[in-house]
C-alpha cells in the first residue's frame, strides 16, 4: 500500500489493526467449529483450540454426518427454504417499495409505517398464532409454512431499506418511460431494479442468513424428517445425554459452505454495483 | 402536426394550489416559452401537458381532442428532461427505436426512423453505444433525438440545457432552433433562463405563482411589459424601478430599462457611483441614488467613472414604463 497525501501512517496502521482484531474475533468460533470438525472426540475434549494433527486427524463426524443423517435432504430444504422466501422477499420487497416510494395515494404514509413497525416486533412472538394458523390451513410439516413466515419475517426490512433507494431513483427517467409507453412493470424490472441492485444485494444478505440460521420456526412447524432444515438436522447429534460432538461440528461445518457460496455472489453484485456508481 | 389548448387548468397538491387557472392558446408549429423564476408551475404545467401530473380540473385539449384522461404515450407527444433521462442499459439505437418498438412498429421502420433522426442530429457515429459513454451535450442530442424518432403532435422541453455547460448551451440551443425550423413541429419549452426564453421563442409565457403574468411575442414582453414582475424578469441587467412620487409623476412606481437611462452633468436625480462593470461591448454602471435605491445604467462601448463620483441621470421620457400600486400596468 503506498503512503498519498490523503493517507497518514499511523492512521493507516491503526484502522487496519483495528479490522484485524475484529476479523479475528468474528472469524473465531467459525475457526474452532472448522478445526475441531476434523479432530477426533478425544482429542476436541483434551485441547480444543490446537490444529488437527497426524494422530488427532479424524472425519469421523463428515462420515457420521453423511451416512447416518439424511443430511443431504436437510440441505435440500435449507436450501429450497431460503432460495425461496429470498426471493419472494425480493421480489414483493422491491415491488411494495416501489408503489410506496412512487405513487401517492391515501394512507401511503400509514402503510410504510406500518410495514416498519415489522421491523421492530419479532415474529416469533406471534408463534403461537402462526402455528394455530398453519395447523388450521394443513401446512405443519410443510416447507410452504417455512416460507410463509420468512417471506413474512424478511419483509419489512427489504421495503423499508428498498424504498428509500428507490427514492433516489431519477423521476425523469421514469416519466421518459411512461412517455415512451412503456408498462409500469417495464420501468419497475428493467429501469429501476437495476438501479437499485446494490440495495438488493444488501437486502438479500440480511435476509439470506437469519433464515438459513433459524432453528426456532423449523422446529416449531416443520419437524419432520422429510422438512428438516440443517440447523434442526444437526440437532440430532445434540442428545439428553450423550451429545456426538464430531457430527455435530462437521454438520455445522458442512452448514456454513452454501450460505458462503450465496453471500459470495450477492457481496460481488454489492461491490459492483458501488464502482459503476462511482465512475459514472 | 398538433395545437395545444389549456383552458382554465388548476393543479392542487392536496390543499396546496400550484396551478390557479391557466388559459393559453399554442398554434400548429409554434415554439412556445414557459419561463419564470423557481416554484412558478411551469415544470408541473409541462408535467399536466405531457400527462405525467393528473389536472385537478380544466381541460388539456391536443389537436382539439381533450387529452385529460389519456396516458402519456397515447397522448403523441415526446419530452426531452433536464437530466437526459436516457434507459442506462440500451445502446443510443435502442434508447432511440423503443418507443416506436412499443407501439409496435415494423423492425424496418424503426431502423429508418432512427437513421433520419441520427442523420439530423449527427448521431451516426454513436449509435452502438451506451449512455455511460457519451459526454453531457451528446446526451442530450441522443435524448433530443428519441423524441424526433416519434414525429410526436407536441415537443416538450423540460430545462433541456441546465446540465450543460455555457458554450455547450449556446449550441445546443441553436441546434434546437434550427429543428425547429425543419421539422416545423409544435413546440412548449419550459425554462427558468430568459435569454433561452428571448432567443428561442415564438412566443413566450411568463408564469408567476402558478398564474399566467403575461404572453405576448419576446419583444412585446420586453416593450411593453403589463406589469412588474414581467418588466422585471425579462431584461438583463433588470429594469429599474422608481419612485413615482419622488419624480413627480403619476402611479406608484416607473420603471425603465438601463439603457434608457443616461448619465450626464444634468439630470432629474443625483447619486454617486457605487460600482462599474466592464464588459467590453457595454459597460453596466451601478448608480446609488437617494429616493430610488441602487440604479442600472448601461453604457454601451467601454466608459469609465470614478467609484464614488457624484452624477446626474436622467430617464428617457419616451421609454418609462408607469405602475399602480397593484404592479399593474397604467396605461
Amino acid at each position: 500500500m503506498s503512503i498519498s497525501a490523503r493517507t497518514s501512517m499511523p492512521r493507516t496502521v491503526a484502522v487496519h489493526t483495528a479490522l484485524i482484531l475484529y476479523t479475528l474475533i468474528a472469524l473465531f468460533p467459525v475457526f474452532v467449529i472448522l478445526i475441531n470438525s476434523m479432530k477426533s472426540r478425544k482429542a476436541i475434549f483434551r485441547e480444543p483450540l490446537a490444529l488437527p494433527g497426524p494422530d488427532t486427524f479424524d472425519l469421523v463426524g463428515f462420515q457420521t454426518v453423511l451416512t447416518q443423517g439424511n443430511f443431504p435432504l436437510y440441505f435440500g430444504n435449507s436450501m429450497i427454504v431460503t432460495v425461496v422466501s429470498l426471493a419472494l422477499v425480493l421480489v414483493f420487497g422491491a415491488m411494495a417499495a416501489f408503489a410506496l416510494s412512487e405513487y401517492r395515494f391515501r394512507g401511503n404514509f400509514l402503510m410504510g409505517l406500518y410495514l416498519a413497525i415489522g421491523i421492530m416486533i419479532p415474529i416469533r412472538l406471534g408463534t403461537v398464532a402462526i402455528l394455530k394458523l398453519m395447523a388450521a390451513a394443513h401446512l405443519t410439516n410443510t416447507l410452504t409454512s417455512l416460507i410463509l413466515v420468512y417471506t413474512a419475517q424478511g419483509l419489512p426490512l427489504a421495503i423499508f431499506i428498498l424504498s428509500e433507494f428507490m427514492r433516489t431513483v431519477s423521476d425523469d427517467l421514469k416519466n421518459a418511460g411512461r412517455i415512451d409507453g412503456l408498462s409500469e412493470y417495464w420501468i419497475f424490472f428493467t429501469l429501476v431494479l437495476p438501479l437499485v441492485r446494490p440495495a438488493m444485494a444488501t437486502v438479500a444478505v440480511f435476509t439470506m442468513i437469519p433464515i438459513w440460521n433459524d432453528l426456532w420456526f423449523p422446529l416449531i412447524l416443520a419437524p419432520s424428517e422429510s422438512t428438516k432444515t440443517v440447523t434442526l438436522g444437526a440437532q440430532t447429534f445434540i442428545g439428553q445425554y450423550v451429545t456426538n460432538w464430531n457430527a455435530v461440528l462437521a454438520s455445522l461445518s458442512l452448514a456454513i459452505l452454501p450460505v458462503l457460496v450465496l453471500y459470495m455472489i450477492f457481496s460481488r453484485q454489492l461491490i459492483r454495483g458501488i464502482t459503476s456508481g462511482a465512475v459514472k | 402536426m398538433g395545437s395545444l389548448t389549456l383552458s382554465n387548468v388548476t393543479k392542487s397538491f392536496g390543499k396546496t394550489e400550484v396551478i390557479k387557472g391557466v388559459d393559453l392558446e399554442v398554434q400548429d408549429g409554434e415554439f412556445c416559452v414557459f419561463v419564470g423564476p423557481s416554484g412558478c408551475g411551469k415544470s408541473t404545467l409541462l408535467r399536466m401537458i405531457a400527462g405525467l401530473e393528473d389536472v385537478t380540473s380544466g381541460d388539456v385539449m391536443i389537436d382539439g381532442k381533450r387529452v385529460n384522461l389519456l396516458p402519456p404515450s397515447k397522448r403523441e407527444i415526446a419530452m426531452v428532461f433536464q437530466s437526459y433521462a436516457l434507459y442506462p442499459h440500451l445502446n443510443v439505437r435502442d434508447n432511440m427505436g423503443l418507443a416506436m418498438k412499443r407501439a409496435g412498429a415494423s423492425k424496418a421502420e424503426v431502423t429508418q426512423a432512427v437513421t433520419n433522426s441520427a442523420q439530423m442530429l449527427s448521431l451516426e457515429t454513436l449509435l452502438d453505444r451506451r449512455p455511460a459513454e457519451l459526454s453531457g451535450g451528446q446526451r442530450q442530442r441522443v435524448a433530443i433525438g428519441r423524441a424526433i424518432v416519434r414525429r410526436p403532435k407536441l415537443f416538450l422541453f423540460d430545462e433541456p440545457l441546465s446540465n450543460l455547460d455555457a458554450a455547450l448551451r449556446v449550441a445546443t440551443r441553436i441546434e434546437i432552433a434550427r429543428l425547429h425550423y425543419e421539422l416545423g413541429a409544435t413546440m412548449v419549452y419550459v425554462t427558468h433562463d430568459q435569454v433561452e426564453a428571448m432567443t428561442l421563442a415564438d412566443r413566450i409565457v411568463v408564469l408567476n405563482a402558478g398564474k399566467v403574468a403575461q404572453v405576448g411575442r419576446p419583444m412585446e414582453l420586453y416593450n411593453d411589459p403589463a406589469n412588474t414582475f414581467v418588466a422585471g424578469f425579462i431584461g438583463s441587467p433588470q429594469m429599474n424601478f422608481l419612485k413615482a412620487g419622488a419624480l413627480g409623476l403619476q402611479g406608484e412606481t416607473v420603471g425603465i430599462r438601463p439603457e434608457h437611462l443616461v448619465i450626464g452633468d444634468s439630470g432629474e436625480i443625483d447619486g454617486t457611483i457605487s460600482h462599474v462593470e466592464h464588459l467590453g461591448g457595454e459597460t453596466n454602471v451601478y448608480v446609488k441614488t437617494g429616493p430610488h435605491g441602487l440604479l442600472t445604467v448601461r453604457l454601451f462601448g467601454e466608459h469609465d467613472f470614478d467609484i464614488d463620483a457624484g452624477v446626474k441621470i436622467s430617464p428617457d421620457p419616451a421609454r418609462r414604463f408607469h405602475f399602480d400600486a397593484e404592479g399593474q400596468r397604467m396605461r
